[in-house]
């Protein structure tokens, strides 16, 4: 469990981070996402001290951060950052094997860990070990420095706008994976970003940023049907708010009986899914399945009455 | 269209070099005088021995010139240009004993404007042939062993022995090996002063930009001031230490001599090595170093895994700067009585002795490019990321 | 890397004094002067000795920017693209040449006085000025060489009124590269009976006179140093004009 306590920086008259609290347990993503300028990244900064509260401290597992030396708090802090910041004279395995190295990790010991973290992430560690960054795709470059900041299986993974870089379309396959091994191995994520939909998409608690403070903090769904304030109602965009919240609610909530025409969606597929087959194909339900059996149909008219309901 | 073909046929600078080629062949290839001050007097290249030792090497010249023209045969364009080298040594090693026989114990041979621009030439081709080869590191560092071996075994032999800067080689050996070894003292023992004063001093501009604002414009207007004047002003600075300082004397520190030589050598330095250094530690990526401080290095990790390796070949290019700048300056030396290759330069400007310049110019050139061609091979081998990398 | 607004009139001023008046610093140098030997270089006035050592890099540089320049301008066209390569190497490698056995390989060649000081400058001059001209001329914007031939100039005209001015802050950097050395190299020239300032330098080693030693070195130094930032004050206008 993270837990931030009044946490405040200050540059002379300037109040970049003012008195944020805040609670992350441990197995969880948090989103935190603001406008350039909201002080999310100096909020993300502070806590591995890159850099110092002004006031306020942060506990990790009940431990003050300051009570630890700077450099040795990091070691246990994953940190990825946008453009990876891989190390452009090291080979891709001694990248991930970095913070291990610093840690004195017994060589074979690392090169297992960075064998298991390079399958984690669906590259052939005998076919990528070896290499050097300039020598992968941006989205790899990417995965390799993700694994990198997970290698020591850090308390906590601090990630700083870390798909900034990507193009949209491996942007989504890279939070797929994100949440995939977030999943597997039950990390702790704090996560910063400026794009509400990754922030919706990612985050089990997205935390709201705005002139140095936090104005909301809950679940993507909170946010999104109640918007704190004016700020968030707009980060959140008011036209898209119904659609944002049906992509939120699985199909198999809001299945019928009945049946429809067409090709059917499996039940864990959105709301927003099922409106979107719905009007490319002007039928008014869609039929579902559920492994791979029929289960009944959703139709149009039980999509409206979901969006509106929280509208 | 008859061009077109012709020009992917043909190397328009092989072309070039074989026109000029023949036209050096009809210059003086060798100066036969009765001794080592006055003029001589010029002889054709087919002149300089009987016509059955003079042919081999004419036509390995011509063949080497030849080879040079046609295009996109690196390889045979090499073979070239070593071939038409070695007709130039062949030429040197028949001509000088030929020309000497009967004509007394004062006679000199030398070679004439046809040899050395025949020498340029050539050389010029196998650099447009090397240039093109691309070679690597390894291979360079080979190249330059392999010339280094035949130049050495050539003179070592006594084949060259009678042309006249070898004679003045011989009759101050002694005098050779002690100021070569002077000079290789000045240059690199001024390299390695001011690394270490300039390396440190490099990273604390690289951590301090007022420092750096204020330290290097200071070095780079050192380095302006013209090489006899920096020389000249070391003179009474370091003839007040050695009379102020009690022991400085002993030291061997004078106004005259290899100490105000050695300063101003330092003082040259001092740019490349501290404006190379903040260069190359502030070639690391921005990114990088921001990761590397939040997966908890400390600034001395930083320095040593991150900055200096990806900065090395940066650094290592000051290096190069300042040893190929010191191996030529060093000959100033020779003004202020500092010993090195200049003591024959300036002797023979003295005495008007030709021979006796060469035998200072012409080590100091071989040396000066023999470091570059190492540096720049080092250079290169401490490039640790594979091409294309930022 | 300028001396900054307030030292450089000051140096100027000490400059023109220690050419024009050197006899006001007699008592200054008379310490290191031998007993009773001259304190203040007489045999030529240092003025005369001055303008023949600037003449003699104006004339060196002027002849290397012309030709280096021109032969920057024709590796860059397509015609003459085979010779770059190999003009490279050779201004790289030839730069390894050390400037005082450049002036002193040329004696043999020319003999003793302005001539060979001359072909020294100027052949040494040569190699930083064509490398720099040919970066200059091979790195300009391509939009910019793509707008210029949509607006229909010619190629002489896209040299004359685009490549030339773009590259111009460039080259000039190379000029200042080529006149720092020259100054160096014509200094040394008084060993071949060049009239440099050298001179002042060499008669007060020959004769162990450390007052003329700085003299000469004081005078050449602070020519050099003014010089070089002259030129550094013109390439930043002109950076400063081409936006660079």
């Amino acid at each position: 469990m993270i837990e931030i306590d009044g946490i405040t920086k200050t540059y002379g008259a300037m109040t970049a981070v003012d008195a944020v609290s805040m609670t992350v347990e441990t197995g969880t993503i948090t989103v935190i996402v603001g406008t350039s300028g909201s002080g999310k990244t100096t909020l993300l900064r502070m806590i591995n001290r890159l850099e110092e509260p002004s006031a306020g401290e942060v506990r990790i597992n009940g431990e003050a951060t300051h009570s630890l030396k700077p450099h040795i708090l990091r070691r246990r802090i994953g940190y990825a950052i946008q453009g990876h910041g891989l190390f452009p004279h090291h080979t891709v395995g001694r990248n991930i094997g970095a913070v291990p190295e610093l840690l004195n990790w017994p060589k074979d010991k690392i090169r297992a860990r960075v064998d298991e973290l390079l399958e984690l992430f669906s590259m052939d560690p005998d076919a990528f070990r070896d290499r050097y960054p300039a020598e992968l795709s941006g989205g790899q470059q990417q995965r390799v420095g993700v694994a990198r900041a997970l290698a020591s299986r850090p308390d906590l993974l601090l990630m700083d706008e870390p798909f900034g870089a990507l193009d949209p379309i491996i942007r989504t396959r890279a939070q797929e994976d994100l949440r995939r091994i977030q999943q597997r191995l039950g990390s702790t994520i704090m996560l910063v970003t400026h794009d509400m939909e990754e922030a919706i998409r990612l985050g089990d608690r997205v935390a709201v940023m705005d002139g140095g403070k936090l104005v909301q903090h809950g679940t993507p769904a909170e946010i999104i049907a109640a918007p704190a304030t004016e700020f968030v109602a707009d980060m959140v965009g008011d036209v898209e708010r119904p659609l944002r919240l049906l992509s939120l609610i699985p199909a198999g909530e809001v299945v019928e009986e009945g049946t429809a025409n067409g090709e059917a969606l499996p039940a864990s597929a959105s709301l927003r899914d099922a409106l979107s087959a719905c009007l490319w194909t002007g039928r008014e339900a869609v039929p579902i399945e559920r492994d791979g059996a029929a289960a009944g149909r959703v139709t149009l008219a039980a999509i409206r009455a979901r969006a509106e309901a929280h509208g | 269209m008859i061009q077109d073909r012709v020009a992917g046929t043909v190397s328009p600078p092989g072309v070039l070099f074989a026109m000029l080629g023949v036209a050096a062949l009809l210059t003086p290839f060798m100066t036969l005088a009765a001794n080592r001050i006055v003029a001589g007097e010029g002889v054709m290249a087919w002149a300089v021995a009987a016509p059955a030792l003079v042919a081999p090497g004419l036509l390995a010249v011509a063949a080497g010139l030849l080879l040079g023209v046609p295009a996109g045969k690196p390889w045979l364009r090499l073979f070239g240009s070593v071939l038409g080298l070695s007709g130039l040594l062949w030429l040197l090693m028949q001509g000088a004993p030929a020309l000497l026989d009967g004509e007394g114990g004062y006679a000199r041979v030398s070679p004439a404007i046809g040899f050395w621009l025949l020498l340029v030439i050539l050389s010029l081709l196998l650099a447009d042939t090397l240039t093109a080869l691309a070679p690597g590191p390894w291979m360079r560092l080979g190249f330059l062993a392999v010339a280094s071996a035949v130049l050495g075994v050539v003179l070592w032999s006594g084949a060259l022995a009678d042309l006249s800067v070898m004679q003045e080689f011989s009759s101050r050996r002694d005098a050779f090996l002690r100021e070569a070894l002077r000079h290789l003292g000045l240059a690199f023992g001024s390299l390695a002063t001011a690394t270490v004063i300039g390396f440190p001093l490099g990273i604390l501009c690289h951590r301090r930009a007022g420092l750096r604002g204020a330290i290097l414009p200071v070095l780079s207007f050192l380095q302006t001031i013209p090489s006899l004047a920096m020389f000249g002003l070391m003179i009474p600075i370091l003839g007040w230490v050695g009379d102020a300082v009690p022991g400085a004397q002993d030291l061997g520190i004078a106004g005259i001599g290899f100490a105000p030589a050695f300063l101003a050598l330092v003082l040259y330095s001092l740019l490349p090595v501290v404006g190379n250094t903040a260069a190359g530690l502030a070639a690391a990526p921005p990114a990088a170093l921001e990761a590397a401080r939040g997966m908890g290095m400390t600034p001395l990790q930083r320095l040593l895994r991150v900055e200096l390796p990806l900065g090395l070949p940066i650094i290592l290019t000051g290096l190069r700067i300042v040893l190929v700048q010191n191996i030529g300056l060093a000959v100033i030396a020779g003004l202020i009585g500092g010993g090195g290759f200049g003591t024959f330069v300036f002797q023979g400007l003295n005495q008007t002795a030709t021979d006796l310049i060469l035998l200072g110019a012409l080590p100091t050139v071989a040396l000066a490019l023999a470091a570059a061609i190492v540096m720049d091979a080092l250079v290169d081998l401490t490039r640790r990321t594979p091409k294309g990398t930022p | 890397m300028s001396i900054g607004w307030s030292l450089r009139p000051i140096l100027a001023l000490f400059l023109l004094v220690l050419v024009l008046r050197p006899e006001w610093f007699a008592p200054m140098l008379a310490p290191l002067a031998p007993e009773g030997g001259p304190v203040i270089y007489e045999r030529a006035s240092l003025l005369s000795l001055s303008l023949s050592h600037l003449a003699l890099v104006a004339a060196a540089s002027a002849a290397a920017v012309v030709v280096a320049v021109t032969l920057a301008i024709l590796v860059t066209r397509p015609s003459g693209a085979a010779f770059r390569p190999v003009s490279r190497t050779v201004a790289n490698m030839g730069q390894t040449f050390p400037p005082v056995a450049v002036l002193a390989l040329a004696v043999p060649a020319l003999g003793f006085g302005a001539g060979p000081t001359l072909v020294a400058l100027f052949l040494y001059g040569l190699l930083p000025i064509f490398e720099n001209a040919v970066t200059g001329l091979s790195n300009l914007p391509p939009a910019t060489m793509e707008a210029a031939r949509g607006i229909g100039l010619n190629r002489w005209q896209r040299l004359v009124r685009v490549e030339l001015p773009l590259a111009l802050p460039v080259i000039l950097t190379g000029v200042r590269l080529s006149v720092v050395i020259a100054m160096g190299t014509a200094t040394i020239g008084s060993t071949v009976a060049a009239r440099t300032l050298g001179e002042v330098i060499i008669a007060g080693l020959l004769t162990n006179n450390t007052a003329y030693v700085v003299q000469g070195g004081l005078v050449v130094g602070l020519f050099a140093v003014l010089i070089y930032d002259a030129m550094v004050q013109l390439e930043r206008r002109l950076a400063a004009r081409v936006g660079l």
